[in-house]
């Protein structure tokens, strides 16, 4: 079904193995078991940012993600503590109402194009925190806390998905769900970006004006892409709010809108998984730069300057700078 | 028999200016028909409402009888009249063939999410449009074009790639913006060759906005020419040589007190 080439197939091979097999054995051997939240929350942010990408490639800067990743962390939460729902089943719940408010919201500011789109998401997580503290509904400042574990799946006695409070390492099951979402996430970004609709977000990129000469429905596309785009961001919301079993309303604020773009640019626009390796090299840059106190934020604002001027496509663009036309 | 495209009384007014004033014409069939007129005479207004990518103010325009103004522009490409833009507008990012393969997708059977889990008919979809692509491109003599980056063709070729998009979503009329502007005599005839065999090979009714007044008379099967935003004159390309108010618009009206 899919035309990989070797190259690809071993590529995600690699991924795959490092990801699930790895990783955790490298934990496991230097007792960093911190390690897995840390890498918990970059899968997470990397699904999120994804969508953010997704925007990008129809030629809309988003720094709106963290309002849909709040969305997200509030509906599952709401669904598990107040409406009783298995968690699992409001994880797809939680995208699909994200993707619904995106369409609401699409819908008059999806015209807009540059900096006033840019704008106007950058507002959108204000927005919804805003709205989080004055819901009753949501909590207010208090937030949803004690949110309980994951509870199991099984079908005709068949055990799916272990009740997580019953496990005996929950930061190794959870590292292994926010994985298995990311990679998921990334093989349908993947394939999105290389069928039809990837085509002709490429072309409504390139020129709105030409696009909709031959016949593209630009209005529809841009919604169904803002639509999917918040659908990922309310995903790495919600099961972020089940890993630290709370949401609160600064959960997701402006920096972190703002960060999801920046992953996006670090990584590289032009390829899919960009944003995976923006988020792993920003989240593990900031960290490592802990050491330097009082500096730590100018040292971390100076080389991303100076990444963004002199790696303009992101990071991904050493590899491939010679192959780009292949 | 009825015209397949009639303009019917349209005028368009931005605020207390009047681009287009009422105007009237049809197009027959596999005709070439030309609109001309000096600059600012509203032709690429005209075009623009043709295509729906500006509403009229009044009246109508009619494809097969059915109205296709006032509409979305891809409404309007979907029932099967396509413009194309001057040169600066084409997928710069693009391979020539790329361009092509996308702009087909009105023919597209399967359903975006057919594409996404790559089913059958998806995929004859995707080596049609392939196969389709390299037809075209070698009908344009373009063939051996087709991997070069939309943004590095010279101008000629560039208005070729625009015309090979507008062909590619198999249209009944194509809309062309100027295809002669800024071209030399050698490329201009071969421009004009190459619309003809459109019309002729591809059997597509051409409607063209052009400045290129030799080139206009060597290509129209009929002329309308525009001034002011009015309609002074239709004809063959004949008729319009030899009418007066056409040869005022463009030369000036006769000055009697410098007595020329």
């Amino acid at each position: 079904m899919m035309n990989l080439s070797k190259t690809q197939l071993l590529g995600s091979l690699s991924l795959l193995v490092t990801v699930f097999f790895i990783v955790p054995w490298l934990i496991e051997v230097s007792g960093r078991w911190d390690f897995y939240f840390t890498l918990t929350s970059v899968a997470l942010l990397a699904t999120a940012s994804a969508g953010v990408w997704l925007t990008f490639y129809i030629g809309r800067i988003n720094i709106g993600q963290g309002a849909f990743a709040l969305i997200g962390a509030y509906t599952s939460a709401i669904m598990v503590v107040k409406g009783g729902w298995s968690f699992w089943l409001s994880l797809p719940a939680a995208g699909i109402f994200a993707a619904i408010v995106a369409v609401l919201i699409g819908l008059p500011i999806l015209r807009l194009r540059g900096v006033y789109f840019a704008m106007v998401t950058l507002v959108l997580t204000q927005v919804v925190t805003l709205t989080a503290l004055a819901l009753p509904i949501t909590n207010g400042a208090k937030g949803i806390s004690s949110i309980p574990l994951p509870a199991g799946v099984s079908i005709a006695g068949i055990v799916l998905i272990p009740d997580f409070s019953t496990l005996e390492n929950t930061k190794l099951a959870f590292y292994y769900t926010a994985c298995a979402i990311m990679v998921l996430t990334f093989a349908v970004l993947y394939r999105l970006v290389h069928s039809r609709l990837g085509h002709l977000c490429r072309s409504m990129q390139q020129n709105e004006e030409l696009a909709s000469s031959i016949g593209v429905n630009i209005a529809y596309i841009r919604l169904l892409v803002f639509a999917i785009s918040s659908f990922f961001g309310g995903i790495g919301g919600a099961m972020f709010g089940a890993i630290t079993q709370s949401v609160y309303p600064s959960s997701f604020q402006v920096v972190d809108s703002v960060n999801f773009m920046l992953n996006c640019f670090l990584g590289g626009l032009g390829y899919v998984f960009g944003p995976m390796l923006g988020t792993l090299v920003l989240y593990f840059g900031w960290d490592l730069m802990f050491e330097l106190g009082q500096y730590q934020l100018l040292t971390y604002s100076i080389l991303l300057i100076v990444l963004i001027r002199f790696l303009p496509n992101g990071l991904l663009s050493i590899t491939w700078a010679g192959r780009k036309n292949s | 028999m009825t015209p397949l495209l009639q303009v019917k009384n349209v005028t368009k007014k931005y605020g207390g200016l009047i681009a287009n004033n009422d105007i009237s014409f049809d197009v027959a069939e596999n005709d070439i028909l030309s609109v001309i007129g000096p600059n600012g005479a509203g032709k690429s207004t005209l075009f623009k409402m043709i295509s729906s990518f500006v509403p009229t103010t009044s009246g109508e325009v009619l494809f097969k009888g059915s109205r296709i103004s006032n509409l979305k522009p891809h409404t309007v490409a979907r029932m099967g009249v396509v413009r194309t833009f001057q040169e600066t507008t084409i997928f710069k990012n693009m391979t020539v063939r790329e361009s092509i393969v996308v702009a087909q997708h009105l023919r597209a059977k399967a359903t975006l999410a057919g594409y996404f889990w790559g089913t059958k008919t998806a995929q004859d979809d995707v080596a049609d449009f392939g196969e389709n692509a390299d037809q075209l491109l070698d009908f344009l003599g373009m063939y051996d074009l087709r991997h070069e980056q939309a943004s590095s063709l010279p101008q000629g070729h560039l208005r070729a790639l625009g015309i090979a998009i507008g062909l590619a979503t198999d249209p009944e009329v194509l809309l062309l913006d100027e295809p002669f502007a800024g071209m030399n005599h050698d490329e201009t005839m071969h421009m004009v060759s190459l619309v003809r065999s459109v019309r002729d090979k591809k059997g597509v009714t051409i409607l063209l906005v052009e400045h290129d007044m030799a080139a206009v008379m060597t290509i129209s099967d009929r002329i309308v020419v525009l001034n002011f935003g009015e309609k002074i004159a239709e004809g063959t390309p004949h008729e319009i040589q030899n009418d007066k108010t056409v040869i005022e618009a463009y030369l000036g009206s006769e000055d009697d007190e410098i007595g020329m």
